[in-house]
């Protein structure tokens, strides 16, 4: 029998990149075995548009709104669901043991997911926006790149939450709850139903806090207006920076020394 | 410890902490090991040696912390106390993850990819980068050859029986040569000629490539293909010894006797010190 190089030690980093796209890959690979999954990913938000516009057909101001806030939220609800099931499947199948026993960074897990699903975020996003803009009349004032670019921060925020609520569900029957529990709150608050100003104070200080609010209001901005306004670029980066912070938040869920 | 039964030779490594032992020869040494779980010890107070390139075999009915042992030498096991050295570091060490191979007791493997996809991100977990992608797609394949997985390659692990999953689980710990491979019961569910062939498989790897290998199992006569043993019993350690020297000493015709009379000196040992208390 042949020797064997024996495995290359690598110094550990914080982000290996060739680690993070392995995941990623691994990832959407799992995802190509699953058409239906992606298919429901892709259709659903395309076919909840279609709805909408015919249900608010006397109203197309309406429909312009609320169309446009969808397209921020549908990617956040779905990145939050697909991004719990999975990596609750990945700590109850030992995966996650298994990886985290290897030379891989909590890091480069994280990254690796952010990547796949983001990359799904786009496709389903630019379907979703394209269809809205071009087919259903959605009316934007400013650049439907922007309505992408907001959409591409919610799926990291919904992957993000997703990731940090896994944690706490011990099965995928909590995990599903958690969606109700954590999206509901902000999609009652968002400003989608009643604007925040018009709502009790207290409603809205907490409606101040949550991070789909400011999803919505960056998607109303480019609804209204031809440039990227001041607040457009806050709620940008408060979004962004909330996907962050609950990533790294996420981060510290995954331990490699368990009980 | 409680396998120092009177009057019986009792070769091995000493109780007392000594010198730590020569890294070379040594792949595993552990001394008061302990580990909790909540308010139960699971792993109390031991001690052992596990050689280098040989296959020790972990023995003990289900429940006695074998799997908990396991996960302390690979680094995943939380709330670990006292000495435990693997590969000349301690256990949990960064520098260990690329050096040891672990196959958890349930295969810990997608469901939802092939045998090679699986491997091959594995594969590339422990090997990254570009440069190294003809060397990694040598390693998977022989990885898959080792555990006669080759004509099942592109199956979805999903779709595969539960032996069958079992060996994805074994490949991917044999992925890049690891200098100590810990196996948590890789032969349950498998026939008897599949069985064998692990065996030899294992026999192979610590002759032809030195490999260190500790390999539970609760299935007594699997013992005897063991090079040492360490029987365990409710998270303690029973006996570290050769099959050979185990029976001789007990007198028992078989590793499963000679667990049996050990189980019933201990018991006997505890049931006196209870007496005269």
């Amino acid at each position: 029998m042949t020797t064997t190089p024996t495995r290359t030690a690598t110094p550990p980093r914080a982000l290996n990149a060739s680690r993070t796209t392995a995941t990623a890959a691994r990832v959407l690979r799992q995802l190509t075995h699953d058409p239906r999954t992606i298919a429901l990913l892709v259709l659903i938000p395309c076919v909840m548009l279609f709805l909408l516009r015919y249900v608010f057909d006397g109203s197309p101001r309406t429909f312009d709104s609320i169309g446009a806030s969808l397209l921020g939220i549908f990617p956040l609800i779905t990145m939050f669901l697909v991004t719990s099931i999975a990596t609750l499947r990945e700590r109850t199948s030992g995966t996650l043991e298994r990886l985290l026993a290897m030379p891989l960074g909590k890091g480069d897990l994280i990254a690796g997911y952010a990547l796949a699903f983001g990359t799904l975020a786009i496709i389903q996003s630019a379907l979703a926006t394209g269809l809205a803009v071009w087919f259903l009349g959605l009316d934007v004032t400013g650049s439907p790149w922007l309505l992408l670019l907001v959409a591409l921060l919610d799926a990291l925020l919904g992957t993000a939450l997703g990731l940090f609520v896994s944690a706490f569900a011990a099965s995928e029957f909590q995990a599903v709850q958690f969606m109700p529990a954590v999206i509901f709150p902000q999609l009652l608050l968002c400003g989608l139903f009643t604007p925040r100003d018009a709502m009790h104070p207290a409603l809205e200080a907490i409606s101040d806090v949550l991070p789909m609010s400011y999803a919505v209001d960056g998607m109303n901005e480019v609804l209204h207006h031809t440039d990227m306004t001041a607040t457009f670029v806050r709620d940008v980066l408060i979004v962004a920076g909330c996907a962050l912070l609950v990533l790294t938040l996420g981060a510290a869920t995954l331990r490699r020394r368990t009980a | 410890m409680m396998n120092n039964a009177p009057g019986s030779p009792r070769p091995g490594p000493a109780p007392t902490p000594g010198p730590l032992p020569d890294p070379h020869t040594t792949a595993v040494h552990a001394e008061n090991l302990t580990v909790t779980r909540g308010p139960r010890t699971v792993l109390r107070d031991l001690g052992f040696t596990v050689p280098r390139g040989q296959i020790t075999g972990l023995l003990g009915p289900s429940g006695c912390g074998k799997s908990t042992l396991m996960r302390a030498l690979v680094g995943t096991q939380a709330k670990v106390t006292g000495t435990l050295t693997v590969l000349g570091h301690p256990a949990g060490h960064p520098t260990l993850r690329t050096r040891i191979g672990y196959v958890t007791q349930s295969p810990s493997v997608y469901d939802d990819l092939t045998v090679r996809q699986n491997l091959d991100y594995f594969a590339a977990i422990l090997d990254p980068g570009r440069p190294a992608a003809d060397r990694r797609d040598d390693h998977v394949t022989r990885a898959i050859a080792d555990v006669d997985l080759t004509t099942h390659a592109d199956s979805l692990a999903g779709n595969l029986s539960g032996g069958q999953r079992n060996r994805v689980s074994l490949a991917v710990a044999l992925l890049g040569a690891p200098e100590l491979l810990v196996l948590d019961e890789p032969t349950v569910g498998l026939d008897p000629v599949l069985r064998r062939d692990l065996w030899n498989l294992f026999h192979d790897l610590a002759t032809d490539r030195g490999t260190t290998l500790l390999v539970s199992s609760h299935v007594m006569d699997e013992a005897e293909r063991c090079h040492r043993l360490l029987l365990m019993r409710e998270g303690r350690l029973l006996a570290d010894d050769t099959p050979d020297a185990l029976r001789t000493r007990t007198g028992a015709a078989t590793v499963q006797e000679a667990f049996l009379h050990l189980v019933d000196e201990a018991t006997a040992a505890a049931r006196t010190k209870e007496t005269t208390r």
